[in-house]
């Protein structure tokens, strides 16, 4: 249990920072581009090549932990990433945080924390690691 | 017609994340974390159905979001979708059988909340 709990925050970490960082690399390629010109243009900013590759970890990352982790652990668990991202604007591009988005922020954290007090695996492993049939 | 596509959305996400979830399942827990290792379980996902659908089932779901996204406000679109988080939960709880105790729906309906008020 201890390996799995081990081994679990670090690929929960993963998924979330992968997450969050993919989209801000995306968000960074393709700001400020409306014309057609452009988007074809934006396919080759390296910002947009990164976010792709981030993403594309992000998802590997994800599919690992589903090999062992439970679906309903996982995804309201990886779901820090909204708050995380609302932080990172905050302290990285001086966004305002209205009193409503605390909130959310509040909520988010109290829901993960409540999520991560249950078993990380609720199901019987259907076969042994191995391939598929 | 947003509601529609809402349920589109939240549906077909939902299902993808469960079906993905299953092909894990089956291919069962990953121990080994060396390159090599990795390359032969993803040689095996690929031959996998489950995987493929589930990546058929979120590239639809994305397309009606974009579509969502085209005749509604962002306002509206946004928080909708985090219907999707009671969603994939029942689905957990139905298709996949995990245990779903009073903790993991209240941390569930919790996330939901907070990423309705993060999009206002």
């Amino acid at each position: 249990m201890g390996r799995l709990r081990w081994k679990t925050r670090v690929f929960a970490t993963l998924v979330v920072l992968a997450n969050v960082l993919g989209n801000f690399f995306l968000s960074l390629g393709l700001r400020h581009r409306a014309a057609a010109s452009s988007w074809l243009e934006a396919l080759t900013s390296p910002w947009v090549f990164l976010g792709v590759s981030v993403l594309v970890f992000w998802m590997l990352c994800r599919l690992a932990l589903l090999s062992w982790a439970d679906l309903s652990w996982v995804v309201p668990v990886t779901a820090s990433g909204y708050a995380l991202t609302a932080l990172m604007g905050k302290l990285f591009l001086g966004e305002h945080i209205s009193a409503a988005r605390w909130a959310g922020i509040i909520l988010i954290t109290l829901g993960v924390l409540l999520v991560r007090t249950t078993s990380i695996r609720t199901t019987r492993p259907y076969r042994r690691s191995g391939g598929l049939p | 017609m947003n509601w529609l596509l809402v349920a589109i959305v939240a549906l077909t996400s939902s299902l993808g994340d469960a079906l993905q979830t299953l092909g894990m399942k089956l291919h069962g827990e990953i121990h080994d974390f060396r390159p090599g290792a990795l390359v032969g379980v993803l040689r095996r996902l690929v031959r996998s159905w489950h995987l493929g659908l589930s990546l058929l089932l979120l590239a639809v779901s994305f397309g009606a979001f974009l579509l969502l996204l085209s005749i509604a406000d962002l306002s509206f679109a946004v928080p909708a979708t985090a219907v999707e988080y009671v969603s994939t939960t029942l689905l957990a709880r139905y298709l996949l059988g995990e245990k779903v105790n009073w903790r993991r729906w209240t941390g569930a309906g919790l996330v939901a909340c907070g990423v309705v008020l993060l999009a206002l």
